[in-house]
């Protein structure tokens, strides 16, 4: 089984974000970078597969070069190989990154049976990347999966809402996009981290197009940060809360 | 015209949609709404109240649960027949489906997210990013503006409008729109009764209730504030509380009149997901946790000693 996971490199944000002076970029001079939450049990569902089954596991991402860095980082979990599509470094609209994913596919000798992205990429989340790919290459997909098994050519899936679970099947090949819960993705070995330095990256170019949904700039949220009003400590505070919970009508 | 998708479940409302019916009835034009397959028929009196004129139902032998790209199929025969100035759903997981697939038949921009929208050419938007920590300001170059309404970004107000008409039509469906669909349900980690999203109470756990055992007080206590329970990502991914329990980025987002949080210290992600509650409850032993900060009181104390004590005194009180 022949399996494809997308990935995008992300600022490692902590608790506070800063932004570039043109306000068009975090500032990142003092950030580390990784990859999107969901994007790691992406990665995991993609090795457990082919631990089990047989087969490859290759990346894909479209960035800047220094994407090799998140690129070697998930060979070391135990993909087999990489494709890196160079940016000019900044960031594409939804349907240009699409665009050059859905080219890159295409040009790829391996048909893959799966294709895995993770829900939402940590900082833009536009939620449609999968979608516009799924729909050029003519696949199903099935979004926000929190369990993923692989039976007899069919990805069998449940999407966790809030009324319980979805269960849905659909055959291969098929593109999925999972959820944070999906399993525990594994820390790289030190073998692993060896043998990913030599797996090999596939760079690419692609030309940026005309953005459609251009960035004009970001701006931080105002804060809804307003400070508790400590009612004191331990049990011997519970009046006042009971006074609160009574005042706004919790009971 | 403004077109906006209203999602339901079998029928069941998302509220969510009332909310993205209200921002479009902002923009200033006509506004006409559709649902996806026969049961959501049933919601013309609600969507009529909330200010669409119409409501055009998406009817088909093969439109019987969520099928997201049916959805967009449907979309798109409507957009085509109608070509409103702009489609509108709301920011969950299933209205940004819905409308992607959309965009993806199209070929057209879609902004998810969106706090405020201003039509024009181009199209201007404020979008959510970092799970709402970041708004980005963007033009869409499109005649057709296809967005997606930020969760609890505009309060739903009725226009006390009387029930839309109703016009059926028949999407060109094909096989493959349909290909991917709900088979089964089950109740699975839900408890059934009161919903995260529905709660008007949610009584949350992190780190600090220690493990599965501890999670018995804060069920007492959401069980006797006719809550559900909450918690943050921690105890998920340390198997304590299933994850359709998980409020934040990652999980689902809330906002209940009430959310107590006892022992979360409030990462960014969790923040994310409660912020908007109406008023926020802090249970926690560090008088530093983040999550102060973004509460409207709190105790500083153990949770295992507070959570009980307060059990105990509102059980009294309520006699």
């Amino acid at each position: 089984m022949d399996i494809l996971v997308c990935l995008k490199r992300v600022p490692l944000a902590g608790g506070t974000l800063i932004l570039t002076p043109d306000s068009r970029d975090i500032e990142t001079k003092h950030l580390g970078f990784g990859i999107s939450p969901h994007e790691e049990n992406a990665v995991e569902a993609g090795v457990q597969l082919v631990e089990q089954m047989g087969g490859t596991l290759t990346l894909l991402t479209l960035g800047p070069s220094d994407a090799e860095e998140q690129l070697r980082s998930q060979l070391a979990i135990g993909a087999t190989r990489a494709v890196l599509i160079e940016t000019d470094g900044q960031e594409w609209d939804p349907q240009g990154t699409a665009a050059a994913l859905i080219d890159a596919i295409n040009a790829e000798e391996t048909k893959f049976d799966l294709i895995i992205f993770g829900a939402e990429s940590a900082d833009s989340a536009g939620y449609q990347i999968h979608i516009r790919v799924a729909h050029a290459l003519n696949r199903p997909i099935i979004t926000n999966v929190k369990s993923m098994k692989v039976e007899n050519g069919v990805a069998v899936c449940d999407r966790v809402v809030a009324a319980g679970r979805e269960h849905y099947e659909v055959a291969l090949p098929a593109i999925v996009t999972v959820r944070d819960g999906l399993n525990i993705p594994r820390y790289p070995s030190v073998p692993g981290r060896m043998q990913a330095r030599k797996k090999p990256v596939d760079m690419k170019k692609a030309e940026p197009r005309v953005p459609k949904l251009e960035k004009v700039n970001l701006a931080l949220a105002p804060s809804k940060a307003k400070g508790a009003e400590v009612l004191g400590n331990g049990a011997d505070a519970v009046p006042a809360l009971v006074e609160v919970l009574k005042k706004i009508g919790a009971f | 015209m403004i077109l906006v998708l209203i999602d339901h479940d079998r029928g069941e409302l998302d509220q969510l949609s009332l909310r993205a019916l209200t921002a479009a009835r902002k923009l200033g034009q006509d506004v006409e709404a559709i649902v996806i397959s026969k049961e959501g028929a049933a919601l013309a009196g609600i969507v009529g109240e909330y200010g669409a004129k119409v409501l055009h139902v998406a009817t088909h032998a093969n439109l019987t649960d969520y099928t997201p790209m049916a959805s967009g199929r449907a979309l798109k025969d409507l957009v085509e027949k109608l070509k409103p100035a702009a489609v509108l759903a709301a920011g969950s997981p299933r209205g940004n489906e819905q409308l992607a697939h959309l965009a993806a038949f199209l070929d057209l921009p879609m902004a998810a997210e969106c706090s405020e929208i201003t039509l024009g050419s181009p199209h201007h938007v404020l979008r959510a990013r970092w799970a709402g920590n970041l708004i980005e300001s963007a033009n869409v170059h499109s005649d057709l503006l296809i967005a997606s309404v930020l969760a609890f970004s505009t309060e739903p107000e009725s226009v006390n409008g009387g029930a839309a008409s109703v016009s059926e039509f028949e999407p060109s469906l094909q096989p493959s729109d349909y290909a991917v669909k709900v088979l089964s349900r089950d109740a699975g980690e839900s408890k059934g009764g009161v919903t995260l999203v529905d709660a008007k109470v949610i009584v949350s756990g992190g780190r600090g209730v220690g493990g599965p055992d501890g999670f018995g007080q804060i069920e007492e206590l959401a069980n006797l504030l006719g809550g559900t329970v909450g918690c943050s990502r921690v105890v998920t991914s340390s198997g304590w509380r299933p994850h359709a329990e998980q409020v934040g980025q990652t999980g689902t987002k809330v906002a209940p009149d009430l959310y107590i949080a006892a022992g979360i210290s409030g990462a960014m992600q969790h923040i994310a997901g409660m912020k908007n509650s109406k008023t926020i409850v802090v249970i926690n032993t560090d008088p530093e946790a983040p999550i102060l900060s973004y509460a409207d009181y709190a105790i500083i104390g153990d949770l295992h000693q507070v959570i009980p004590a307060l059990t105990s005194a509102i059980r009294e009180a309520k006699g």
